[in-house]
C-alpha cells in the first residue's frame, strides 16, 4: 500500500488529499486500497487452484505425466516474454506519470502485444498436449493443468483488454480522469497477473519434469 | 406530536418509483433493497423449514417424499445461509457504514449497485432451478461426489452458478467496503474511534476476501466435472471428494463467523445505549474479533472428523477449535460487563440483544463438545450438530440482526417500531425457537441422523419431534407479528425524530431518514461515541451531567430548503443503470453454460449484454448533474 493509504489508515486524517472543493475525495488511494484488497483475493483463488494441481500432479491416470507433455525450453521461452511485459508495463505507468504521453501509449501497446504474444504461445501449447493425448478430460492432472492455467490465460487476457483500453482512453485524452481505471491500477494488476505466472511456471512446470 | 405534520416533518429521501429503485447508487436504498430481499428469502426459507418439521413431526411421514424433503433441506439451507443472514449482514453494512464513518457514501457506489442485483441474481438462479427441473438436492454443501452424480437434471448446476453468483457479488462488496473503511472516515475518526459495528464489518469483509475465492475454485470444479468432463472428484479416475471437503469448509467455517461477527457488532452498538454505558473493554472486543477472523481459518477441518484425516490433523484441528472459544468468550464477558451496573432500559432491540447472548452461550458451548474428537464422532451428523448450529445462527446471528431492524427502524423510516408488538414478537420467537431447538440436542444424542426423510416408529423420536413442530409453528407465529410490526409501523409508527434511544453514534446525529447525502457538513469527530460526548459530560464523581444543545450544532438539524441561497455544490454520484445492466448479462450468459452445447448461444448474449453494461459503466461520469446542499 502507498504511503498516503497507511497515513490515511493510521490517522484517519484526510484534509490533505481534498483538493476538489468540499466533500469530494481524491479517489488514488481509495482504488489503489481496493485493487490491493482485490489482488488479495485471488491469492486466495490461485492458491487454491494451485492446491488442486499439487495433490492431482501424480494422478495421470493412463494419460501422459508432466514429463511426457511439458516442452520447458518453450515456455521458458513464452515465460520470459510475459516477465518482460512487466518491465514495459513500468516504462508505461513512468512515462504516463511523467505526462509523456506518446511514451506511454508506445509502452502500453508494448505490454500488451506481449501479453498476446504470451496468450498465443500458450493456445499453442493447449493445442500440442491435446494433440499428444492430455486433455480435460484425461486425468484429474489434466484437469487441474487446464483449469489453472487456463484462469491464469483468462486473467492475461482481461490484463490486455484492459491495457488496450487504456491505449484508447490515452488517444481521447481521458487516461488521467478522476472515475474508473488507470494506468497505475492496470499495472497493479498486471504485475500481479506475472507473479502468480513465476509460481506456476515453477510449481507446475519445473518442479514436474 | 401531531398527526398532521407527520408528512412535513419526514426528511426526502431522493425520487420514488420502481425505476429509481433499479438505478439507484444510494448506499442507504441498496441497504433497504438487501434487507427487503432478506425477508422475503427468510418467509420462503422459513416455509420450507415448516414443511421439513411436518414431515418430521411423526413416525413414517408421509407429508414429503423423499425428492421433496430433499430439496427443501437443501434449499432451507443455502436460502437462510446465502440469502437471508448474509445479506441481512450486507443490508446493515450497507445503510449504516458510511453514516457511521460519516461519509456520504461508500467509495464505488456504482459496483455497490452492481454487488446488490448480483446478489438479486444469483438468488434467483438458485430458485430458477424448481421451476426447470427441481431444486437443488444435494445439500447447501453439495458433498462430491453425490453433487457431480445427479447430472441427470440440472438441479446442482444452479447451485453450482448460484453459489458462485453470491459469491462474485460479496467479494465485490467487501472490497468496497474495505476502501471505504479504510480511506473514507470523517476527519478523527480514527480505526480506535470507529464503533465496534464498523469494526465487526471490515473483519467480515475481509473474511468474505479472503473465503470466498476458494468456494469459487471448488465449484467451478464441480460444474467441470457435471458439464465438460473433468475429473476433479471422480474417485475411479484418481480424483478425490475430500478435496472438496476440504475447498468447502476452508470456505465454510470462516463463513460462519461472516454469519456472526455482524450480528455481534449490532449488539455492541444495541447494549451501551440501552445499559447507557459505554461498551465494556472496546478494545478487547475488537481485538477479540480480529482474533476471531485470523483463527477462523485454522479450524475447518472440524467438520471433516469421521473423515479419516489421522489422529495428527484431528488432535490439531481439536485444539485449534477449543482456542477459538477464547476470543468469543471475551466478547461475551464484555457484554456482560457492559450490562453490569447499567442503567438498563428492556427496549425490544434490548430484549433481542441479550436473547442473542443467551442463546449464543448455549449454542457455544454445544461447539466446544464438537471440538472433542470421540464426541464429534458419535455426534456428526446427528440432530445434535442441528440443534447446535440453529442455536448460533438463528438464537445468534438472527437474534441480533432482529435486534438491529428494531434499533435502527426508526433511522430507516422516520417512525418507532411498535413495542407492544415488538415484546410479543421477541417472547413468542424466543418460546418457539427453544422449543424447536432444544429438543433436537436430546434427539441427536439418541441417534437420530441428520438429512433423513422419516424414522421409523418405536425409536422413542416421536415425542421431541412433536414438540419441535410445535415450535416451529410458534416461530411462525412470532415471524407474522414481526412482518405486521414492520408495516404497520412503516405507515403509523410514532414519529421518532433523529435520536429516539438517546444514542452514542454518528447517524443519530442527523435527521431520520436521513437525506441523500447524508450530512450537510462533514463531521469532525473527536471521541469515540462521539455523539454522546456532544450531549454528555461527567461531574468530579463521574456521574453523568447533560450539556447544553450546542446551537446549530449537528444535533440541531434542517433540511436543504433552509440553507436558501447558501447551496453548496457537492460530490454525489447519479443514478445509472448499467450496474443492474452488467448484472444482468452475467446472469443470462452463465444459465446458457448449464445448457451446452446450444446454450453457448445464450452466453454469448449475455457476454454482449454484460460488456455493454460493463463499459457503458466504464465510460459514463460517476456524476452527470450537480447536486447541491
Amino acid at each position: 500500500m502507498s504511503e498516503a493509504v497507511v497515513e490515511d489508515v493510521l490517522t484517519g486524517d484526510h484534509d490533505d488529499h481534498a483538493g476538489h472543493g468540499e466533500g469530494h475525495h481524491d479517489m488514488t488511494p481509495v482504488r489503489k486500497a481496493a485493487m490491493w484488497v482485490f489482488l488479495g483475493s485471488e491469492c486466495m483463488f490461485f492458491g487454491a487452484l494451485i492446491s488442486t494441481f499439487l495433490l492431482y500432479r501424480n494422478a495421470t491416470a493412463d494419460g501422459p505425466g508432466p514429463a511426457e507433455v511439458f516442452d520447458i525450453p518453450f515456455t521458458s521461452a513464452s515465460s520470459f516474454i510475459l516477465l518482460m511485459s512487466s518491465l514495459t508495463m513500468v516504462l508505461a505507468h513512468h512515462a504516463n506519470h511523467n505526462r509523456d504521453m506518446r511514451q506511454a501509449r508506445v509502452w502500453l501497446l508494448a505490454t500488451a502485444g506481449l501479453g498476446a504474444t504470451f496468450l498465443a504461445g500458450q493456445i499453442f501449447e493447449f493445442t500440442e498436449f491435446v494433440q499428444n493425448g492430455l486433455s480435460l478430460s484425461t486425468s484429474p492432472f489434466g484437469s487441474s493443468f487446464f483449469l489453472l492455467t487456463g484462469f491464469h490465460g483468462m486473467h492475461v487476457a482481461i490484463g490486455v483488454l484492459m491495457l488496450l483500453a487504456m491505449y484508447v482512453m490515452s488517444l481521447n485524452g481521458r487516461l488521467n480522469d478522476e472515475e474508473g481505471m488507470n494506468v497505475e491500477l492496470v499495472g497493479l494488476y498486471w504485475h500481479f497477473v506475472d507473479i502468480v505466472w513465476i509460481v506456476i511456471f515453477t510449481v507446475v512446470y519445473l518442479l514436474q519434469v | 406530536m401531531a398527526v398532521a405534520t407527520t408528512e412535513v416533518q419526514l426528511t426526502s429521501t431522493g425520487p420514488s418509483g420502481l425505476w429509481s429503485w433499479l438505478t439507484t447508487v444510494d448506499h442507504k436504498r441498496i441497504g433497504l433493497l438487501y434487507g427487503i430481499s432478506a425477508l422475503v428469502f427468510f418467509i420462503v426459507g422459513g416455509l420450507e423449514a415448516f414443511f421439513v418439521r411436518l414431515q418430521l413431526s411423526g413416525a413414517n411421514g408421509t407429508v414429503l417424499s423423499a425428492d421433496a424433503y430433499n430439496q427443501l433441506f437443501t434449499m432451507h439451507g443455502l436460502t437462510m445461509v446465502f440469502l437471508v443472514v448474509m445479506p441481512l449482514g450486507a443490508a446493515f453494512t450497507n445503510y449504516l457504514l458510511p453514516i457511521m464513518i460519516g461519509a456520504r457514501d461508500v467509495a464505488f457506489p456504482r459496483l455497490n449497485a452492481f454487488s446488490y442485483w448480483v446478489f438479486f441474481f444469483g438468488g434467483v438462479l438458485l430458485y430458477t432451478s424448481f421451476v426447470v427441473g427441481g431444486g437443488p438436492d444435494g445439500g447447501w454443501f453439495g458433498y462430491a461426489p453425490l453433487s457431480i452424480e445427479i447430472t441427470e437434471v440440472v438441479r446442482m448446476d444452479y447451485w453450482a452458478l448460484g453459489l458462485q453468483f453470491l459469491g462474485v457479488g460479496s467479494i465485490a462488496a467487501s472490497a468496497n467496503f474495505i476502501a471505504t473503511i479504510l480511506t473514507m472516515r470523517a476527519p478523527g475518526m480514527t480505526l480506535m474511534r470507529m464503533p465496534v459495528f464498523i469494526w465487526m464489518a471490515l473483519v467480515t469483509a475481509f473474511l468474505l476476501i479472503f473465503s470466498l475465492p476458494i468456494i469459487g475454485v471448488g465449484l467451478f470444479q464441480v460444474f467441470f466435472d457435471r458439464n465438460f468432463g473433468t475429473l476433479f472428484y471422480v474417485s475411479y479416475a484418481q480424483g478425490d471428494p475430500l478435496l472438496w471437503q476440504h475447498l468447502f469448509w476452508l470456505f465454510g467455517h470462516p463463513e460462519v463467523y461472516i454469519l456472526i461477527l455482524p450480528a455481534m457488532g449490532i449488539v455492541s452498538e444495541v447494549l451501551p445505549t440501552f445499559s447507557r454505558k459505554p461498551l465494556f473493554g472496546y478494545s478487547f472486543v475488537v481485538f477479540a474479533g480480529i482474533a476471531i477472523g485470523f483463527q477462523g481459518f485454522g479450524v475447518w477441518s472440524h467438520h471433516m472428523f469421521t473423515s479419516g484425516m489421522g489422529p495428527i490433523a484431528e488432535a490439531g484441528f481439536a485444539t485449534s477449535t477449543m482456542l477459538i472459544a477464547v476470543p468469543t468468550g471475551i466478547k461475551i464477558f464484555n457484554w456482560i460487563g457492559t450490562t453490569w451496573d447499567g442503567v438498563l432500559r428492556f427496549k425490544t432491540p434490548m430484549l433481542f440483544s441479550l436473547g442473542f447472548i443467551a442463546m449464543f452461550v448455549i449454542g457455544g458451548l454445544s461447539g466446544v463438545t464438537h471440538a472433542i474428537v470421540p464426541a464429534d464422532t458419535q455426534q456428526h451428523d446427528s440432530y445434535y450438530v442441528v440443534a447446535h448450529f440453529h442455536y448460533v445462527l438463528f438464537g445468534g446471528a438472527l437474534f441480533g440482526f432482529v435486534a438491529g431492524v428494531y434499533y435502527w427502524f426508526p433511522k430507516f423510516t422516520g417512525r418507532m417500531m411498535s413495542e407492544t408488538l415488538g415484546k410479543w414478537h421477541f417472547w413468542l420467537m424466543l418460546a418457539g425457537f427453544n422449543l424447536t431447538f432444544a429438543p433436537m440436542h436430546i434427539l441427536g444424542l439418541n441417534g437420530m441422523p441428520r438429512r433423513t426423510y422419516r424414522y421409523p416408529e418405536g425409536l422413542g423420536w416421536e415425542f421431541w419431534n412433536g414438540i419441535a413442530t410445535l415450535g416451529s409453528a410458534v416461530i411462525a407465529i412470532s415471524g407474522l407479528v414481526f412482518i405486521w410490526n414492520l408495516i404497520k409501523s412503516r405507515k403509523h409508527g410514532e414519529i421518532a425524530g433523529p435520536d429516539p434511544w438517546d444514542g452514542r453514534t454518528l447517524e443519530w446525529t442527523i435527521s431520520s431518514p436521513p437525506p441523500v447525502h447524508n450530512f450537510d457538513e462533514v463531521p469532525i469527530v473527536q471521541h469515540r461515541d462521539d455523539f454522546w460526548h456532544q450531549k454528555y459530560t461527567e461531574d468530579d464523581d463521574g456521574y453523568l451531567v447533560e450539556l447544553e444543545p450546542v446551537s446549530g450544532g449537528t444535533a440541531v438539524l434542517t433540511g436543504p430548503e433552509d440553507h436558501g441561497d447558501e447551496r453548496k455544490e457537492i460530490h454525489m454520484p447519479s443514478p445509472s443503470y448499467y450496474p443492474i445492466l452488467s448484472a444482468l448479462g452475467l446472469a443470462i450468459s452463465s444459465i446458457g453454460l448449464i445448457y451446452q452445447p446450444v446454450g453457448f448461444i445464450i452466453t454469448a448474449v449475455g457476454m454482449m449484454v454484460a460488456l455493454w453494461g460493463l463499459f457503458g459503466w466504464a465510460i459514463e461520469p460517476s456524476q452527470r448533474e450537480p447536486y447541491y446542499v
